[in-house]
């Protein structure tokens, strides 16, 4: 299936990338082509075939509901962009 | 430049040293510092050196083993690729995105080589998040290939993602090194420089602390001069770890016991498949060289069939590029990494990660999102989900007749840097013998065999069962005693 520039734009907003007007057809071909080879797994007869999304068993282990750790703001913080007291600054939200 | 004599040991051969008391741990350290700060500027393998942290745990190393208390990789003088956390460090995933990102948490892998009494180098270059086979997505720029085409100056790529590793190990800038393995990113490189690459059964080593690119696929392991060596750092690395719920709650072998022994009886398939059409004759030829070998090491060589081997890079970009964007939404400017303006939140957003990320990783992200996105997630992620099952039973299927697969590592020695750069498809091409051990979660090593015309390495690979490392590395010695690789690049730097 090939991509255009309008596809392109609308997955650059679900994924949060803003993409330059200008940049946006020149992506499109390249994920047009890199769509292209893909296709090739519609020659494969998957009817009937469980998905495979993991390796290992599927299986997921629980450990004891107990506090492990915590209570370390600054451990949390340390990389913060901006911060004030223990608290991440981030930008306006709700008008 | 020429090295001290100490950056020529093999891991085990520094570990035999240190017992010996031939050297100290910080007199080892030193060697290798010095070698990286004269090669570095040429090489760029290490994208952070940190000589005060190596000489205080080397110094610490020295005296746990004068008080008798060494542990297995006591002293031993490691570079660690940057997609690990290491607590205090600072630790980029070779990503804009993270900027001066120092994590206030070590890696499991990492934390377990500091147990055992490693010493920490620096961190080292890679793709951009592991996405890339050339390291030429890296936001610190490329590793160059210490090793050079004969007559030629032209720099030749370390392949990818663990490029940064892989040269580092082949030029004597560490004893081993740290790498991780998504679609062939530990075995390509290995190939390329004429190291031992391995990447351990899916679930061996733990991925806490490790920055996630594909998690059903990501996979840490070690890249090292020798087989032995590479058995004795993975089974450091390895272990259980209730951190990682995907971790294997499995015994750890002692890896390096399984090096040396007969091979003798092992079946060994050579999948069709894997013969392609257009591959240089070298690789033909250094495939065939690599069969006999095992033949007459005892092995019974089978010819088998994988079919649906073609479909597993495509299976690849859809399931990779899926899990990577839904990994790298973490990646929003609040909490850590860069952060950007904009006029209002999605702007920040938006901007944010615009400038963060890098091309290849951006094309990923919006691949996985489109794949996944309302109307085409039938079409497309569940479709390869379903293939990816295929080509785990072709391999459960040939192993019911064989022990191990041999095939080449990759369809062509190092390329040179720029060459491939305008081409995302034939890039990914580089991944096609690899590839399909990622997707069914089974071991790959990779082991040097041989130089082409131009003198370049090429490497061998073999595929086990899952957990069955050990035979792997019983072949792998076999292969690597037949070969006798001993070739090192010429130092240009």
């Amino acid at each position: 299936m090939s991509i255009d520039a309008v596809t392109v734009k609308r997955v650059a907003k679900l994924a949060r990338l803003a993409v330059p007007e200008a940049k946006a057809e020149p992506m499109a071909q390249e994920l047009s082509a890199i769509m292209a080879w893909i296709e090739q797994l519609n020659e494969v007869d998957t009817d009937g075939v469980e998905p495979m999304a993991s390796c290992v068993a599927t299986k997921l282990p629980l450990r004891e509901d107990v506090v492990a750790d915590g209570g370390e703001p600054d451990k949390v913080l340390v990389n913060a962009p901006r911060r004030v007291d223990n608290f991440f600054v981030v930008p306006k939200v709700v008008e | 430049m020429a090295g001290s004599p100490l950056t020529g040991l093999t891991l085990k051969g520094a570990l035999d040293g240190l017992a010996a008391k031939s050297f100290s741990a910080e007199e080892l350290a030193a060697a290798h510092l010095d070698a990286i700060a004269a090669a570095n500027p040429h090489l760029n393998a290490y994208v952070l050196e940190t000589p005060d942290q190596a000489l205080t745990m080397a110094r610490a190393s020295d005296t746990r083993r004068a008080a008798g208390d060494a542990g297995p990789l006591d002293g031993i003088a490691l570079g660690i690729k940057d997609l690990f956390c290491t607590e205090g460090v600072r630790s980029t995933a070779a990503s804009k995105i993270l900027g001066n990102f120092i994590p206030p948490y070590e890696s499991t892998v990492t934390a377990n080589l500091w147990r055992d009494g490693a010493v920490m180098l620096g961190k080292l270059n890679m793709d951009e998040f592991a996405m890339g086979s050339s390291n030429e997505t890296s936001a610190f720029g490329p590793v160059t290939n210490p090793w050079r085409a004969r007559g030629s100056n032209r720099p030749l790529t370390p392949g990818g993602s663990s490029g940064g590793s892989a040269a580092a190990v082949a030029a004597d800038l560490c004893l081993a090194a740290t790498a991780t393995d998504t679609g062939g990113s530990i075995r390509q490189p290995a190939a390329f420089t004429g190291t031992v690459g391995v990447k351990p059964t899916y679930g061996r080593c733990s991925r806490y602390g490790v920055v996630a690119f594909a998690s059903s696929l990501d996979q840490a392991g070690p890249i090292a001069k020798t087989v032995e060596d590479a058995a004795i750092l993975l089974r450091s690395m390895a272990g259980h770890d209730p951190k990682d719920s995907t971790s294997l709650d499995v015994e750890t072998p002692d890896f390096a016991s399984f090096v040396g022994r007969s091979v003798k009886g092992l079946r060994i398939g050579v999948p069709d498949e894997y013969r392609l059409d257009g591959m240089p004759s070298e690789i033909s030829a250094l495939w065939d060289q690599g069969i006999d070998w095992l033949k007459r090491a005892g092995c019974e060589i089978k010819r088998v069939s994988l079919p649906h081997t073609k479909y597993a890079l495509p299976t690849y970009y859809i399931v990779a590029p899926a899990e990577a964007s839904s990994n790298l939404a973490r990646y929003d400017g609040m909490r850590f990494g860069l952060r950007e303006d904009g006029a209002n939140l999605a702007e920040v957003y938006e901007n944010t990660r615009a400038s963060g990320f890098g091309e290849e990783v951006k094309r990923r992200i919006l691949i996985g999102t489109y794949v996944l996105s309302a109307g085409y997630y039938d079409a497309y992620y569940l479709k390869a989900q379903r293939v990816r099952r295929r080509i785990a039973d072709d391999f459960d299927a040939a192993f019911l007749e064989v022990d191990a697969l041999l095939t080449p590592t990759a369809p062509s020695a190092a390329f040179a840097l720029g060459d491939r750069v305008s081409d995302p498809v034939s890039m990914y091409l580089n991944d096609v013998f690899t590839v399909t051990t990622n997707l069914a979660g089974l071991p790959g090593v990779s082991v040097p065999a041989g130089l082409d015309s131009s003198g370049l390495p090429l490497g061998l690979q073999l595929i086990g069962r899952a957990l069955d490392e050990g035979t792997l590395f019983s072949l792998a010695s076999a292969l690597e005693d037949s070969a006798a690789f001993r070739a090192k690049p010429t130092p240009w730097w």
